[in-house]
C-alpha cells in the first residue's frame, strides 16, 4: 500500500478532530475550549469531504463550525467565570477510566467489524440531488424530514417560553372562571 | 427520482393522527394569537376535545384498515408501520393527552398558557410516530420530538426552582442518553447498511453467523440502544431523573410523562426487540433484560416505601412498574404473548396513573399540598376523589377488581410460559411489598383525621377525567377478555412481514 496525498490529508484531518476534542476536555479556559471545539468540528467536515459527502461537509461547516460554535462562544461569554481557572472536577480518574473503557470497546468493535469491509461502490455524481429527492419522496424519507421540522418548531416555541424573562401577565391565576 | 406516484390514501391513512395533530397545533397557535384574553381560557378544553376526537377517528379508521397491506404504511416506503399494535398504543397516547389537557385546567403552574398545549401536541405527535416507526431514522427523530417537548413540559413552571431543576435534569440526562442511543443506532446501520426494521432482522442475523466477533459487536450496539430506551422508560440504572422530575414538574406534565411517554417507549421497545434483533441474539438480551427487570422492580419498590411526597412516591412506583412491564419484553424472547402482556399492562397503567394524578391535581388545587400526610380525611372531604384514588392504588398494587390485577397476571403468566418462572416469582414478591405503600395511602385517606375537614370542590372537567379513568380501570379489571384478545391479535401482527 503506497501513501497517497489522501492519506496525508486524512491524517491531518484526524489530527484536527482528535486533537481538538482532547483540547476541549483538557482546557480549563472555556473560550479556548470552545475554539478547540471549532477545530474538531472543522476536522470532521474535512473527513466528510474525504468520504465524498460534500453536502454533509457543507452542512457541517455551516451549521456546526458556523452557527453552533458562535452560539457556544456567546453562551460562554455570558457565564460568570470565563477566564478564571476552575478546579478540575472530582472523580476525574474514574471518568477517565470509564471513557478509556468505552473507547477500547468501541474501538475493538469498529476495528473488527469494519476493518475487513470492502469499500462501497463509487458515490454517484448526483448524490446531492438524490439526497434531496429522498427527503421529499413519500416512499423514502419524507415523514422523518417533515417531523424534524415539527421538532424544530416545538423546540423553538418552548425555548422562547423558557428563556423569555418578561412573560405577559395578562392571564391572572386560574380560578373563578369556570362558569364560562 | 419520483418515478411512481403513491395513491393519496395510502400515504395519508398511516399518518392520519399525526396530520390531525398538526391541524390541532395550528388551531391552538391561532387561538393563542388571535382570540381575546377571556376566551383563551378555553384552550385546555379545545385541545382536549381535539385529542379525543383524533383518538375516536384513529380507532375507527384503524379498525377498518388494519391488516390491509395497502394502508399499513407501505405507501410511505415502509418507514411507518401501522398495525393493530401501533393503533392500540396510539389510542393510549391520544387518550392520555386528552385527559392531561382536561387536568391541566386546574393547574396554577400551567395557568392555561398556550405553550403548554403546543408542547403537549408536539410530544403526542412524536410518540404516535415512535410506536409506529419501522425505520431507525424515524425512530430517532420521533424520539427526539417527543423528548424535547417533554423537557419543556417538565420545566414549565418557570417561577419554581423545583420545576426548573426538573426540566434541566431531565434535559441533561435525556441529551446524554439519546446521544448514546444514536451511537448504538449508527453502529447497527454501519454493520448492515440498512435502516429499515424489516430488512435489519435478516441482515443482523447474517452478521451473527460469522462467529463471536459479530455477536460481540451486536451486544455492544444492543447495550448502547438499551441505555437510550432504558432512560425513557426509567429502568434502573437509568432512573435517577425520575423522582426529581416527578416531584418538581407541574402535575399534568408528570401525568403525561409517566403515562404516554412510558407507553410510547415500551411500544417502541417491544417492536424493536421483536423485529430487529435476530433469534441468535435472544440469549444475550433476554438474560440482561431479566436481570434489569428484577433490579428495577425491587429498587423502585424499596425506595417508594419511604416516600412522604405522593408525587415522589409515584415516581419510584413508576420505576417499579417499568420493571414489571419489562418482564413482558423478556417473555418476548419465547412467546409473542409477551408483547400482548406489555400492551395490556400499558393500557391499564395509562388509565391508572392518570386517575392517580387527576386526584393529586384536585387535592393540590384545593390545598396546595402534595404530601401524603395531607391526604388525611380525604374520604370525608371528597368521597369521589377518595374512591378514585382507592381504585387507582388497588390497580397499581394489582388487586382485583381493578385492571392492575389482570395486567400483572398476564405479565407473570407470559414470563412462566417463556421459562422465566424465577422472574415471575420476584414479580409477585415485589407486588406484595408494593401493596404496603399503596395501601398506606388508602389508610391515610380513610382513617387519618385532618383538623380542617371542609369539603373540596371538583371542577366539571376534572370530574370527566375521574369518571373516564375510574370506570375504565374497573371495566378492564372485570371484563378483561375483549381487551386481552385485542392485545393478543395486535401482538400477532407485530411480526407479520409485509409482502
Amino acid at each position: 500500500m503506497s501513501l497517497t496525498p489522501l492519506h496525508a490529508i486524512f491524517a491531518l484531518m484526524s489530527l484536527f478532530t482528535v486533537g481538538g476534542a482532547v483540547g476541549v476536555v483538557l482546557n480549563r479556559n472555556l473560550i479556548y475550549a470552545a475554539m478547540y471545539l471549532v477545530l474538531s468540528l472543522f476536522g470532521i467536515a474535512g473527513l466528510f469531504i474525504l468520504l465524498e459527502a460534500p453536502f454533509l461537509a457543507a452542512v457541517q461547516i455551516l451549521v456546526y463550525v458556523g452557527a453552533i460554535s458562535v452560539l457556544i462562544t456567546i453562551t460562554v461569554m455570558v457565564t460568570r467565570c470565563v477566564f478564571c481557572k476552575e478546579p478540575p472536577p472530582r472523580q476525574l480518574t474514574l471518568v477517565a477510566v470509564m471513557a478509556a473503557l468505552v473507547m477500547v470497546t468501541l474501538g475493538f468493535v469498529i476495528m473488527t467489524r469494519f476493518g475487513g469491509l470492502t469499500p462501497a461502490a463509487d458515490v454517484p455524481a448526483d448524490s446531492i440531488e438524490q439526497l434531496g429527492v429522498a427527503f421529499v419522496n413519500p416512499q423514502a424519507y419524507l415523514v422523518p424530514f417533515e417531523v424534524a421540522s415539527i421538532l424544530l418548531l416545538g423546540a423553538l416555541i418552548g425555548a422562547i417560553f423558557i428563556a423569555r424573562d418578561d412573560l405577559p401577565r395578562d392571564e391572572e391565576a386560574v380560578g373563578g372562571d369556570d362558569h364560562a | 427520482m419520483l418515478t411512481e406516484s403513491v395513491p393519496l390514501m395510502q400515504a395519508v391513512v398511516p399518518v392520519l393522527p399525526e396530520m390531525g395533530l398538526l391541524l390541532l397545533l395550528i388551531l391552538v397557535l391561532m387561538h393563542g394569537v388571535f382570540s381575546p384574553k377571556e376566551s383563551r381560557r378555553t384552550v385546555c378544553v379545545i385541545t382536549g376535545v381535539g385529542f379525543f376526537t383524533l383518538m375516536v377517528i384513529h380507532l375507527s379508521v384503524g379498525f377498518n384498515f388494519v391488516g390491509d397491506p395497502d394502508f399499513s404504511g407501505s405507501g410511505l416506503g415502509d418507514i411507518v408501520r401501522v398495525d393493530a399494535f401501533a393503533v392500540m398504543f396510539r389510542a393510549m397516547i391520544l387518550l392520555a393527552a386528552a385527559l392531561t389537557c382536561l387536568m391541566s385546567g386546574e393547574s396554577r403552574a400551567i395557568n392555561r398558557r398556550v405553550e403548554f398545549y403546543v408542547a403537549l401536541i408536539v410530544a403526542a405527535l412524536g410518540m404516535c410516530l415512535m410506536v409506529a416507526a419501522n425505520d431507525l431514522i424515524l425512530v430517532y427523530v420521533a424520539l427526539e420530538t417527543a423528548s424535547v417537548s417533554l423537557y419543556i413540559m417538565a420545566g414549565f413552571q418557570r417561577d419554581s426552582k423545583l420545576s426548573s431543576e426538573a426540566g434541566l435534569k431531565y434535559y441533561l440526562f435525556g441529551a446524554v442518553t439519546s446521544a448514546i442511543l444514536l451511537y448504538g443506532l449508527s453502529l447497527i446501520f454501519g454493520f448492515t447498511g440498512e435502516t429499515n426494521f424489516s430488512r435489519l432482522g435478516p441482515a443482523l442475523s447474517a452478521l451473527t453467523a460469522n462467529g463471536s466477533e459479530g455477536v460481540f459487536a451486536l451486544v455492544v450496539a444492543l447495550l448502547l440502544v438499551l441505555v437510550g430506551l432504558g432512560f425513557k422508560v426509567a429502568v434502573v440504572p437509568f432512573h435517577f431523573w425520575t423522582p426529581d422530575v416527578y416531584e418538581g414538574s407541574p402535575t399534568p406534565s408528570v401525568a403525561f410523562i409517566s403515562t404516554a411517554s412510558k407507553a410510547a417507549s415500551f411500544g417502541l421497545l417491544v417492536r424493536f426487540f421483536s423485529i430487529v434483533w435476530p433469534a441468535e441474539m435472544i440469549p444475550y438480551w433476554a438474560g440482561l433484560l431479566a436481570a434489569l427487570a428484577a433490579i428495577t422492580m425491587t429498587l423502585g419498590n424499596m425506595l417508594a416505601l419511604v416516600q412522604k411526597n405522593i408525587k415522589r412516591m409515584l415516581g419510584y412506583s413508576s420505576i417499579a412498574q417499568a420493571g414489571y412491564a419489562l418482564i413482558g419484553v423478556v417473555a418476548l424472547s419465547d412467546t409473542e404473548l409477551g408483547a400482548a402482556a406489555v400492551a395490556f399492562y400499558m393500557a391499564m397503567y395509562v388509565l391508572t396513573n392518570l386517575a392517580a394524578f387527576a386526584v393529586i391535581s384536585a387535592v393540590e388545587w384545593n390545598t396546595g399540598s402534595v404530601q401524603i400526610a395531607d391526604y388525611a380525611g380525604l374520604s370525608r372531604r371528597s368521597f369521589p376523589l377518595a374512591i378514585v384514588m382507592v381504585v387507582a392504588m388497588l390497580s397499581l398494587g394489582g388487586v382485583p377488581p381493578a385492571a392492575g390485577f389482570f395486567g400483572k397476571f398476564f405479565l407473570f403468566s407470559a414470563a412462566v410460559d417463556a421459562g422465566y418462572t424465577w422472574l415471575a416469582i420476584i414479580g409477585v414478591v415485589n407486588a406484595i411489598i408494593a401493596l404496603f405503600y399503596y395501601l398506606t395511602v388508602i389508610k391515610v385517606m380513610f382513617v387519618g383525621k385532618a383538623e380542617d375537614e371542609s369539603r373540596y370542590t371538583i371542577r366539571p372537567r376534572l370530574a370527566v377525567v375521574l369518571w373516564v379513568t375510574g370506570v375504565g380501570i374497573l371495566l378492564m379489571g372485570t371484563l378483561a377478555s375483549p381487551w386481552w384478545r385485542w392485545a393478543v391479535e395486535a401482538s400477532q401482527q407485530l411480526t407479520v412481514m409485509l409482502p
